[in-house]
């Protein structure tokens, strides 16, 4: 079918923009080009079907990953310096390690195989059970949120586990607030000089809060759950870190709200745990928080999406504060 | 009256589709860093308008309609808006746009 | 028609591509990109309707908000980086 001639006209263009990335050694054009690959990623996806994961591509990897590239960026060098010396090893063990994953690949089903065994066992359980016990349409968040629920929270955990390295790692040596001493006719921080950016920017941001909270809460009837949602939101406030100042931004959201944030959506999604070992079930069963199972099945699922969707906002903005602050003498 | 939503949604439609495929054929062909905004700016945002207007036609008065003129609002907004501070930058950083007749392309491009 | 349409957004974005990848400046790759992310937003949308999923519209918006912030983002870095330089410049002399 077409789907699949465009399918493989996206992949051909992610397999040109690889190789020019890992070509180039500009690496401001390499970070640009990483967006671009990241959108090419997240629209195969999307002709995949996978929407949940286009979603979540697109606002992380071609958002959210690019401002924090570029915030590394400006504390290091544009140039990449010379490469390694070995690369006929290098390129010997890769192409080795190819051969055998292809090799390997030729016992796997076709993609989309109706007489593989996901299809047979795995995916039509998880398709019956779902309207059954949770009664939700979107059965990726069911999955997520509640038939794998102690996956997510080791997800929601490795998040926070990241936030706290990179504040560790970021924030050494900086005792104190250090006020920017500016000469008295440099144009002020952020974008504040640039006026079509700056109102158009600030008109825009109320709206994607409301879009983010719409992507939080939506998650059960259509693509979106916790974790796009913390990304818009984070991109919201990053948007208005660049066009204000990051100081300005500080001073709306300060970093002892954006560390209960980070701590805060994991203590969530714990505390509902134990509160339904506390009602009577097992560690995070749903069932026992209302009267009903599908309505505790739903409150639930709300609660720790809420969880995932604070702490993601938090651990996000606190890297790109400890990024931004850094450059500043 | 649906034949003549179906006509002019599939006119615009197409009309949208030449005017994306123009502005990638500009970005790529014009001289100069300015004439390559010029191309993909305008077209950018014309190519929103018409594509998205066709479909918001075809797709009468559903849910969908009002997603499709919230996308269409945003990017009618934010293309513009992006261009405008991009070229900023150009300015600001030194890059003066060309005057005068262009001079023909060299060989060794 | 929804093909033709496709079709021609998949040729444009392969044409910002070679864009991205050629261009001199920083300011011709970030036009690229940002017309890139332009066209996957159509090509969202065009491609939602012809699965007849609706409901993936909310996709295109996300992207072609990332789109935007990106773009201001490598803005305020190239302005940032600007400031530095001129301040360093007149400090030194």
């Amino acid at each position: 079918m077409i789907i699949i001639l465009f399918g493989v006209f996206l992949l051909a263009l992610l397999v040109i923009t690889a190789l020019a990335i890992v070509r180039t050694d500009n690496l401001f054009a390499a970070v640009i080009l990483t967006g671009i690959f990241s959108l090419l990623m997240a629209a195969n996806f999307f002709l995949l079907d996978a929407a949940d994961v286009a979603l979540t591509e697109a606002a992380i990897g071609a958002g959210i990953s690019t401002v924090l590239f570029l915030g590394a960026l400006a504390l290091t060098g544009e140039r990449e310096r010379g490469g390694s010396t070995n690369r006929l090893l290098a390129l010997g063990v890769v192409t080795v390690t190819t051969l055998i994953v292809i090799y390997a690949t030729f016992d796997k089903p076709r993609l989309g195989d109706p007489d593989a065994p996901v299809h047979q066992h795995v995916g039509p359980w998880y398709l019956e059970k779902t309207p059954a016990l949770i009664d939700i349409p979107n059965a990726v968040t069911a999955v997520l949120a509640s038939f794998r629920g102690y996956d997510t929270l080791g997800e929601v955990f490795v998040v926070f586990t990241a936030g706290i390295g990179v504040l560790f790692l970021l924030s050494a040596g900086r005792g104190g607030r250090t006020e920017e001493i500016r000469p008295a006719d440099a144009p002020g921080p952020g974008l504040r000089h640039y006026l079509v950016p700056r109102v158009v920017g600030r008109m825009l941001i109320p709206f994607i809060f409301l879009f983010g909270l719409y992507v939080q809460f939506h998650g059960d009837y259509g693509p979106g759950g916790g974790f796009q949602a913390g990304a818009i939101v984070a991109a919201a406030v990053i948007l208005y870190a660049l066009l204000e100042g990051e100081a300005q931004a500080l001073r709306a959201l300060p970093m002892s709200v954006l560390k209960w944030l980070v701590a805060g959506g994991a203590l969530l999604y714990g505390a509902i745990g134990v509160a339904s070992m506390f009602l009577g079930g097992n560690f995070l069963d749903y069932s026992v928080l209302a009267s009903d199972p599908i309505t505790g099945q739903h409150i639930g699922i709300i609660v720790i999406e809420l969880g995932v969707g604070i702490t993601v906002t938090g651990v996000l903005l606190c890297v790109f504060h400890a990024f931004a602050a850094r450059g500043k003498v | 009256m649906a034949m003549t939503i179906d006509i002019l949604s599939w006119i615009m439609l197409t009309a949208g589709g030449a005017f994306v495929f123009i502005g990638g054929l500009g970005a790529l062909r014009m001289p100069n860093l300015y004439t390559r905004m010029h191309a993909a700016s305008l077209t950018d945002t014309m190519g929103a308008v018409l594509v998205i207007g066709g479909i918001m036609m075809q797709a009468g008065l559903t849910l969908a309609t009002i997603k499709l003129a919230a996308i269409l609002l945003f990017l009618l907004l934010t293309s513009p808006t992006a261009s405008n501070a991009l070229a900023s930058a150009a300015i600001l950083s030194g890059l003066q746009p060309e005057e005068g007749p262009i001079k023909p392309r060299k060989n060794a491009e | 028609m929804y093909y033709a349409v496709t079709i021609a957004t998949l040729v444009t974005m392969a044409l910002a591509l070679v864009r991205a990848l050629l261009g001199p400046s920083i300011y011709d790759r970030l036009l690229a990109a940002n017309m890139f992310g332009t066209k996957t937003v159509l090509l969202l949308s065009v491609v939602a309707f012809l699965y007849g999923r609706p409901d993936f519209l909310d996709l295109a918006l996300v992207y072609a908000l990332i789109n935007f912030i990106g773009v201001i983002a490598v803005l305020e870095f190239i302005r940032e980086r600007a400031d530095t330089d001129s301040a360093q410049k007149n400090s030194g002399e």
